[in-house]
């Protein structure tokens, strides 16, 4: 039962982390029919980059501001360079361009940092708090993944529920066409879009760092599990991907515990065909049509 | 310049350098030319060399699987990486618990490969795009770390050994192993050849096309993906044995991530839906990250962690540029510049002769579709 609740507690903890990769990629794909395969390699760039800061001088919350900036910027330059020019064409284009950009940024990394693991600090302590006399495994650095994801999403939910800017974006994301006879300019939005879809990445990166190391790949997994928690959610709802983050944070917490670590990426394909085959279009998606 | 024309014309007019009509003939006529080509090339390369060709024969296989899966049927795939350690790990289990010929072990080895395709198929039938992108790629993240789960049967981090089968003594091993890996080659590519001249072949591509037409013109759409899907992961499976008879043991990291992206690169650089361009596609997956790539940081005096790295750097930034710039990759390019010379040595205006590199009319197995956006069916949701 303690072994049940602690594995429990970690998997809440992962899954908010999952949620917040998956919003990312959630945000991309409602507004423009594109997965960012890309995404969890430059949430890594920027986490290099954020650690480059860190040995600086900067102290963990002026780091993780930094690299929240960066990439904001790293996320508007892709979408403008790579993605823009091919829009308009199939999404096989688009899923190999971000796959490429995928590995090509992972090699950058290779060249630039070495594969030598890096260990990035966290903001408190990461050993688990006693309560009652049983030893519990949340601890404090839980609790803020859990915090930071949560503000996360409450302030996209304020940006796109409350202000004008969010009304014009989910415009764009439901009818583009439409949204640009209204006199909206959909071309910068969708730019904005990518924009925060990147530093939603990047919260996840560094919420992941700590407890994994820095090296070239470490975003890779956390990739896969943020793409299973967006299909289980809906891969057009932001809501679905606080959902789907869960479940697939507890359901891999469950698998890695009780069948082994080594079976994690395995489960998560599990967890896709199964929900797969209950509802494809993901607990929280809207209806889908398909154009003839 | 009629001086160069009319022999030109003459020649080709002849009946005998006209390949035949009929595909299997013409394949077989393909196929033998090229094993007698190569079986000449292997006495004649080092045995390194050797090695090598034979690394370019499995990587062809798997490049030919994927291409009909991505270019021929609009699938694309991320997983073959996965695909190719089922195989392996059959051959390496079949390899310690018999002693079996090696033919009977490498059909297992297909055989296992193509069931576990269709048990991940059948679901991804459900699947397009970016959906089914994401599921393969968990598959080749995940699939060869199963076995690090089970130490007891795979052998963990050393994993299993798989050595090259010996042939008759006085023919080197490595020249062995690559004329079995070659002869493998040729084999799968006329069977392929075939099955994309075939219904099936129609199928395929009419199922990229457009699935509702497809499904309207009687063609039963969700079986028809799913048999792409395990002759590919078939495929894949023959690569990942061949793989691990070159290799010498059969582990996990024999199959990293990196390979199924050097796989799709090999697909999008020989050219999306070309069967003769995985032989350009296989030669770069090949040569690029062991020789071309420490050439060049060798050139530019680069650092280990630069030279180390370079490979998948050229390959990622390949992939992207290849998407935005030339999308029928080079067996396109090829076919461009056929069509052209073809074009220009015809009497007539609309070309009525067969080069070597054209494909009969009809039967276009090149895809600039897939790149050019004449995918008719876009997903468009709630519009």
């Amino acid at each position: 039962m303690q072994f049940f609740l602690n594995i429990t507690l970690g998997g809440i903890a992962s899954g908010m982390i999952v949620s917040a990769v998956a919003l990312g990629l959630v945000l991309i794909f409602r507004a423009t029919n594109i997965v960012n395969f890309a995404q969890g390699a430059m949430a890594m760039i920027t986490t290099y980059i954020a650690y480059a800061i860190l040995h600086q001088g900067a102290n963990y919350w002026e780091a993780l501001l930094a690299a929240l900036a960066v990439g904001l910027l790293f996320g508007a330059t892709t979408q403008y360079v790579l993605i823009r020019p091919i829009q308009n064409k199939s999404p096989l284009n688009a899923i190999i361009i971000t796959f490429g950009f995928l590995i090509f940024l992972e090699g950058i990394a290779g060249a630039i940092w070495g594969s030598t693991t890096r260990v990035y600090p966290a903001p408190f302590s990461e050993s688990g708090q006693k309560i009652g006399g049983t030893q519990i495994a949340f601890s404090p650095f839980d609790v803020y993944i859990v915090v930071a994801v949560l503000t996360l999403m409450a302030v996209m939910l304020v940006l796109f529920r409350a202000t004008n800017l969010g009304l014009r974006m989910r415009a764009v994301a439901f009818a583009p066409e439409a949204a640009r006879l209204l006199g909206v300019r959909v071309k910068p939005l969708l730019t904005l879009g990518w924009a925060l879809a990147a530093s939603a990445g990047v919260l996840a990166a560094l919420l992941v760092v700590p407890t994994s190391s820095l090296t070239p790949n470490f975003m890779d997994v956390i990739l896969v599990y943020g793409f299973t928690a967006a299909v289980v959610g809906g891969l057009d709802s932001p809501v679905g991907a606080l959902v789907g983050g869960l479940i697939t944070g507890l359901s891999l917490a469950w698998v890695g515990g009780y069948l082994g670590g080594s079976l994690e990426p395995m489960g998560a394909l599990a967890l896709v065909i199964i929900s797969l085959m209950i509802r494809p279009e993901g607990i929280f998606a809207r209806p889908p049509a398909r154009r003839v | 310049m009629d001086a160069l024309k009319r022999p030109v014309r003459a020649l080709t007019a002849q009946p005998w350098f006209r390949l035949p009509r009929q595909p299997m003939l013409r394949h077989l006529t393909f196929a033998v030319l090229a094993g007698v080509g190569l079986y000449f090339l292997t006495n004649w390369l080092s045995a390194f060399n050797d090695y090598q060709a034979g690394q370019v024969a499995f990587y062809a296989i798997a490049l030919a699987g994927l291409t009909l899966l991505t270019g021929i049927n609009g699938q694309i795939s991320l997983g073959s990486g996965g695909f190719m350690a089922v195989g392996a790990f059959t051959l390496a289990l079949l390899y310690t618990h018999t002693n079996w010929n090696l033919v009977p072990e490498l059909a297992i080895a297909v055989a296992v490969s193509v069931v576990a395709g269709g048990i991940i198929g059948i679901p991804a039938t459900r699947l397009r795009g970016p959906y089914l992108a994401g599921m393969t790629l968990t598959v080749a993240l995940g699939l060869p770390y199963v076995t690090n789960q089970y130490n007891s049967i795979f052998g963990g981090d050393q994993g299993l050994t798989t050595p090259p089968p010996t042939g008759p003594s006085d023919i080197n091993p490595e020249q062995w192993l690559a004329w079995i890996q070659l002869l493998c080659a040729l084999i799968v590519l006329v069977l392929l050849g075939n099955l994309l001249r075939s219904r099936f072949g129609r199928s395929f591509r009419a199922v990229r096309d457009d699935e509702i037409a497809a499904s309207l013109a009687g063609i039963n759409v969700p079986r028809t993906k799913v048999i792409a899907f395990m002759v590919s992961s078939g495929c894949a499976g023959l690569a990942g044995a061949l793989l691990a008879l070159s290799a010498g043991v059969t582990n996990s990291a024999e199959f990293p991530l990196a390979l199924s992206i050097y796989l799709l690169a090999g697909v999008v650089l020989g050219g999306t839906g070309s069967l003769m361009g995985v032989w350009w596609g296989a030669i770069i997956v090949v040569y690029l990250p062991n020789e071309w790539a420490r050439s060049l940081a060798n050139a530019f005096h680069a650092n280990s962690l630069v030279s180390a790295n370079l490979a998948i750097i050229i390959f990622g930034l390949v992939l992207v540029v290849m998407m935005m710039v030339a999308p029928a990759g080079i067996q396109g390019a090829l076919r461009w510049v056929a069509g052209k010379v073809a074009a220009y040595f015809s009497s007539d205006p609309v070309t009525n002769m067969t080069l070597p590199l054209q494909e009969p009319p009809g039967s276009n197995i090149n895809s600039p579709d897939i790149a050019g956006g004449s995918v008719t069916e876009t997903e468009k949701q709630g519009v």
